[in-house]
């Protein structure tokens, strides 16, 4: 059972430069899943959600292939395997 | 991303630390403040809207609060003059939970008072004060000026429902004033457990009631270190001055294009001198005339004279926001405030000539000055 997380911008000096995160355990939703990543890498959480854990407006997450936003959100689920990216939203000036 | 210029810098020199919406960049020079180093951008495509320098207990530490849009608000600090920062895992400014609040961005980082060595303070948006008691590592919300009963009332103004302005008083431990946009003045008496408003001769120009108990824009509030009852204040709409600790303001626009502007200084001794940068209304946030003027009282606010020697006087139609403008501690006090348009000046001589120190910076918003310890 793994998760791969794909992940981009800062966030891969935070992991050791890392671009992908592989985690050997298994989660039935991305709300399950992300407090596994916070555990791998701690300096992902309060970059990628708020105090109120709300998913940042400028950020995306997609679950192999579909924005969590056209899905169900935190309680989309994920799978065995499943692709997870974290990539910043088109945004700024 | 761009490259990073580094500066050195030694005790005695004077720093310039400017914040804006696309980095920060730290000028220093000697004490003559005649040639300036720059370095920078640091945190390159973020906003830094507060930004300071803590230079007590042995410490040369900067402080900045980078603010991306993707990422959140976090603190970062530097002990070597910006060539490294910290990048902390968690945040260390962040609202409890139960707050059901979010933070928006830090926009103010102040060391405390020399006898509280190791004491910071950070107003952030939504409104609110952090704390930290041991030199910035960990923060705690003032719990009561976050549950005072106005707090419901409170309207943000165009740059967010933000505290902007914080004021331990120089010589009374448990009094710190703070303001918001658009809450107006708060006191505290006891160390922040209690906060009263604090607004008494103060217009809100914008509300049928003119003069409300709270509810005003207050822009900038400036206090005396020499003189802490005598303070000056640049209100949206408004220029004042008290004698009594802010218990009641004076209107001493006597002699400006206008009472409207964000930025108020004083002078680090002498408590009749102070400087603003008047615009033209609201409803056009611009220099009156085209002409880039700061204005300097040395009588307590009974007259302001333009001091626009080294200024653009045609066509210049400038910004500048409440945290961008600063004066240091040297003799003759020197005078720096950046524009939105990225234009930074320097004065050393209390505004009396001034010069470029950098034209091409992103939109300024935050500019602080300090003499490294």
């Amino acid at each position: 059972m793994a998760l791969n997380f794909v992940i981009s911008g800062p966030l891969r000096e935070l992991a050791g430069n890392r671009g992908e995160v592989r985690i050997d355990r298994s989660a039935s939703s991305l709300a399950e899943a992300l407090p596994l990543l916070w555990a791998e890498c701690p300096a992902f959480r309060d970059r990628v959600v708020t105090e109120l854990g709300e998913l940042r407006p400028h950020l995306n997450i997609f679950v192999d292939g579909e924005n969590i936003r056209f899905l169900d959100g935190f309680s989309t689920a994920v799978r065995d395997g499943s692709e997870i990216v974290i990539l910043p939203a088109l945004s700024g000036g | 991303m761009p490259v990073t210029q580094h500066i050195d810098a030694k005790r005695g020199d004077v720093l310039v630390l400017v914040g804006t919406m696309k980095g920060a960049f730290i000028l220093v020079a000697d004490a003559a403040r005649r040639t300036w180093e720059l370095g920078g951008p640091y945190f390159p495509g973020s906003s830094v809207y507060a930004i300071g320098y803590d230079g007590r207990a042995g410490r040369r530490r900067l402080w900045a609060a980078a603010s991306s849009m993707h990422w959140g608000s976090l603190l970062h600090s530097s002990d070597d003059f910006g060539r490294n920062w910290t990048n902390p895992e968690e945040a260390t400014v962040k609202f409890p939970q139960g707050t059901g609040a979010a933070l928006a961005q830090i926009w103010q980082i102040i060391p405390g008072r020399d006898f509280e060595p190791d004491t910071m303070y950070c107003g952030v948006e939504p409104a609110a004060l952090f704390v930290s008691r041991d030199a910035g590592e960990t923060w705690s919300l003032d719990e009561g000026l976050w549950n005072h009963p106005h707090r419901e009332r409170w309207m943000p103004g165009g740059g967010g429902l933000c505290l902007h302005t914080i004021l331990p008083d120089p010589v009374e431990p448990q009094r710190i004033r703070i303001a918001v946009s658009t809450a107006g003045m708060y006191v505290t008496e006891d160390g922040g457990a209690n906060w009263r408003a604090s607004n008494s001769g103060v217009r809100a120009e914008f509300l049928p009631d003119k003069h409300p108990e709270f509810g005003q824009c207050v822009h900038k509030v400036a206090q005396s270190q020499q003189r802490p009852e005598r303070m000056f204040l640049q209100n949206h709409w408004g220029l004042y001055r008290t004698d009594d600790r802010g218990e009641n303001w004076l209107d001493v626009a006597n002699g400006v294009p206008s009472d409207f502007g964000f930025p108020v200084v004083i002078h680090p001794r002498d408590a009749d001198r102070a400087w603003i940068v008047p615009l033209e209304a609201d409803v056009f946030r611009c220099t009156p005339e085209g002409k880039l003027r700061v204005y300097r009282t040395s009588d307590a606010g009974a007259s302001w004279e333009p001091m626009a020697d080294g200024l653009p006087q045609h066509d210049a139609y400038e910004t500048v926001l409440r945290d961008a403008m600063s004066v240091d501690t040297l003799a003759p006090a020197g005078v720096y405030f950046g524009t939105r348009s990225g234009k930074l000046f320097g004065s050393p001589d209390e505004g009396q000539t001034w010069t470029a120190l950098v034209d091409g910076l992103p939109p300024i918003v935050a500019v602080k000055t300090a003499i490294v310890s």
